[in-house]
């Protein structure tokens, strides 16, 4: 029943989730220019994006990896997907209510970005978003497969999460670098302070968002 | 919470130095007696203004004997990093320490001629909380608001070594000590940092018993104030390395880091050089190997006077100190001011080249045995103290009193609450404005001045200047 253009929405999801957690200064963009800047080099902004996708990367498979690990039990696929849903959900209700920032991020020192980045997504629930999205994948490529054996189905899962990973932290990289190559170039510091948004609160709904539409798209599918 | 970050907060000091002209001043007033309570005055500094250069609301506390000194904002430019996730906090909060009662005022300003309280915190909290007492600086930072204080435990505050605390910066909550590892550290005053190479800076007054009941003459002629500085792994919050400037540079004030991030160097006040009454100014600076180092950059002689003419204190050597008590650097690191609060002077130096500090400029007000009159004519009490630069650099605003016992010793008989402004010329020079002139209500005294939008000694930048 799912057919072509489910898959490939599922997969402009994962870019699109990536394009946002890469525009987003909170995950770390302007750190990067922060570098560029207090070193004068360009490179340092690359190194600098480098180390916040790698961060970010570990984080997503981090989430990704015991999903697929559970796809071993095809016969719960149904209810994996629910369960997941509503943790999404719930992450997203509890974000709403509590607004305030885990005050350990600011003990890590500006020389571990990579460290940084990824307890920022961890804490903030940035593969647990993903999470949802990749199960629809999943139960695509399974639909598929038809009947393959569960050792071929793990580790196909286990190919896609990564995939979903990378693919995911790509999108962040590439828009948030391009952001940051941008404000260090040519539109200067004043773009900080004007484009960034405050986002607290469509992040915390974009969870919600995205656990229904599993819950209901992804059941009526 | 705003929904963009406060226009208030720059990403570089350059960016700040570009934002509108401040319009008001908030300026501590204290009671030296304790017979009134202490207040937070709201100053009209806005030229256009009817009101130009008056006080224009005040805010009285309910309580005496705090004695008010220094004071900040509960969220600067430094929110700017993503590091911190504090980006979308408000300007909008004056956190007031009280070193005598070490009880905390938060001071509700977004309507600035309404200000208000909003939380008091009572000294057994502080006590309770972290061991130490009489908080002094106020710094917003990585995690919080950032609070130094000058004693430690105990009646005296001799129980243990004074630190920093840290506070939430929303709720106010005092959250617990700040160092894990002091070090050699036993004496506290100032501190600051530079944010994205994550080192701090802090330095030593003395002990309560050796300023509270005035200033201690055989502590100082035995060399027993502070004469360190201190460097610390800002987030680690580990004491890393201690340079003692030697034991004669008495009382190492007020640290002032180059506001530039990518500079990596800054500048320390020292009262009074026993050997030879000098006052000093080091520069200290990161080396290549992360290490530090401090060299005396520039000495201001005393100027010898009739034994007749001065305060007892002061008679056997009979000469005034300049007395550096307070250093404060434009926001373009070029321009470092020296208050010499016993000669009665406030000196202008261009720092460009941080090891050559170059005179550019000065100004005669007050001073012991001399007492210069303000250009309207009137008297200016004491000296020129508390410091503070607009973020343009082109207006300059000082007070008068140093802390109140010690005020009594070196100005005997003097009483009296200033504040003037003056004017920086486009190569440097400084000329007093005849029509600023604050005179405090009957019985206060003034110290630290805050500039409404952020000045050049409370915002700390994440972002080098392009």
């Amino acid at each position: 029943m799912l057919d072509f253009d489910t898959t490939t929405a599922l997969w402009w999801a994962v870019v699109a989730s990536g394009i946002y957690h890469g525009v987003n200064p909170g995950m770390g963009w302007p750190l990067a220019v922060s570098s560029a800047l207090m070193t004068k080099t360009g490179g340092s902004l690359l190194r600098a994006l480098v180390a916040l996708a790698v961060g970010h990367l570990l984080a997503m498979i981090t989430i990704l990896l015991p999903f697929s690990a559970l796809l071993v039990l095809v016969q719960w696929q149904h209810e994996i997907q629910v369960a997941a849903a509503v943790l999404v959900i719930a992450l997203g209700v509890y974000l709403l209510i509590n607004r305030r920032h885990p005050r350990f991020l600011a003990r890590v020192p500006p020389t571990r970005l990579a460290l940084w980045s990824f307890l920022a997504a961890m804490a903030h629930g940035a593969g647990l978003m993903l999470v949802p999205i990749y199960l629809g994948i999943c139960k695509t490529i399974d639909t598929n497969a038809g009947h393959a054996a569960a050792a071929r189905l793990i580790t196909g899962d286990v190919e896609i999460a990564l995939i979903v990973a990378f693919v995911h932290t790509g999108a962040m990289m590439l828009s948030g670098g391009l952001i940051a190559i941008g404000v260090y170039r040519w539109l200067g510091l004043r773009f900080l302070s004007k484009g960034w948004f405050n986002l607290d609160v469509a992040w915390a709904l974009s969870l919600v968002l995205v656990g229904v539409l599993a819950l209901t798209v992804g059941h009526s599918a | 919470m705003n929904l963009r970050p406060d226009p208030t907060f720059y990403p570089s000091p350059r960016m700040a130095m570009e934002a509108p002209a401040e319009t008001l001043a908030f300026t501590l007033m204290l009671s030296p007696d304790g017979a009134q309570p202490d207040g937070l005055a709201v100053v009209d500094v806005d030229p256009k203004s009817p009101t130009f250069g008056q006080i224009v609301h005040q805010v009285i506390m309910p309580n005496t004997g705090d004695e008010f000194h220094h004071f900040g904002w509960n969220a600067c430019s430094s929110s700017l990093s993503p590091l911190s996730g504090h980006a979308f906090l408000e300007r909008r909060y004056l956190i007031i320490p009280g070193i005598r009662s070490s009880r905390i005022y938060v001071i509700d300003v977004k309507e600035p001629l309404k200000a208000k309280i909003h939380k008091i915190i009572e000294p057994e909290e502080v006590f309770d909380k972290t061991g130490y007492s009489r908080p002094h600086t106020i710094h917003c930072g990585p995690e919080g608001i950032y609070v130094s204080t000058l004693g430690g435990g105990g009646e005296d505050g001799t129980d243990g070594p004074p630190g920093i605390f840290i506070m939430d910066c929303e709720t106010f909550e005092i959250l617990g000590r700040y160092e894990m590892d002091r070090g050699a550290q036993d004496k506290h005053y100032d501190f600051w940092w530079n944010l994205p190479r994550d080192y701090m800076v802090s330095s030593e007054w003395g002990l309560p018993p050796q300023f509270e009941n005035g200033i201690v003459a055989e502590d100082l002629l035995a060399n027993k104030y502070g004469h360190s500085i201190h460097f610390w792994n800002l987030r680690a919050r580990k004491n890393v390395q201690t340079i003692d400037l030697g034991a004669n540079h008495q009382m190492a004030l007020e640290i002032r880091p180059a506001h530039d991030p990518a500079k990596d160097y800054g500048f320390c006040g020292v009262v009074v050089d026993t050997t030879n009454l000098q006052g000093a100014i080091f520069t200290w600076w990161q080396k290549e190997d992360g290490t530090f180092d401090a060299k005396k950059v520039l000495t201001i002689d005393p100027r010898p006077e009739d034994p007749a003419n001065l305060p007892p204190l002061l008679q056997g050597f009979g000469a005034v100190p300049p007395l550096v008590t307070d250093i404060d650097l434009s926001l373009d690191d070029k321009y470092l001011y020296v208050a010499c609060w016993g000669l009665g002077e406030m000196h202008q130096y261009d720092v460009t080249d941080p090891m050559k500090p170059a005179l550019a400029g000065k100004v005669e007000l007050g001073g012991i045995a001399r007492g210069a009159a303000h250009p309207n004519g009137k008297p200016f009490v004491y000296g020129p103290q508390m410091v503070e630069i607009s973020r343009d650099g082109k207006r300059v605003y000082w007070t008068n009193s140093l802390y109140s016992t010690w005020d009594d010793q070196f100005y005997p008989g003097e009483d009296g609450g200033q504040m003037v402004m003056a004017h920086v010329g486009e190569n440097g020079g400084l000329t007093l404005d005849p029509d600023f002139y604050v005179e405090f209500p009957k019985g206060y005294r003034s110290h630290q001045i805050r500039l409404e939008g952020g000045d050049c000694s409370t915002d700390s930048f994440c972002y080098p200047n392009t």
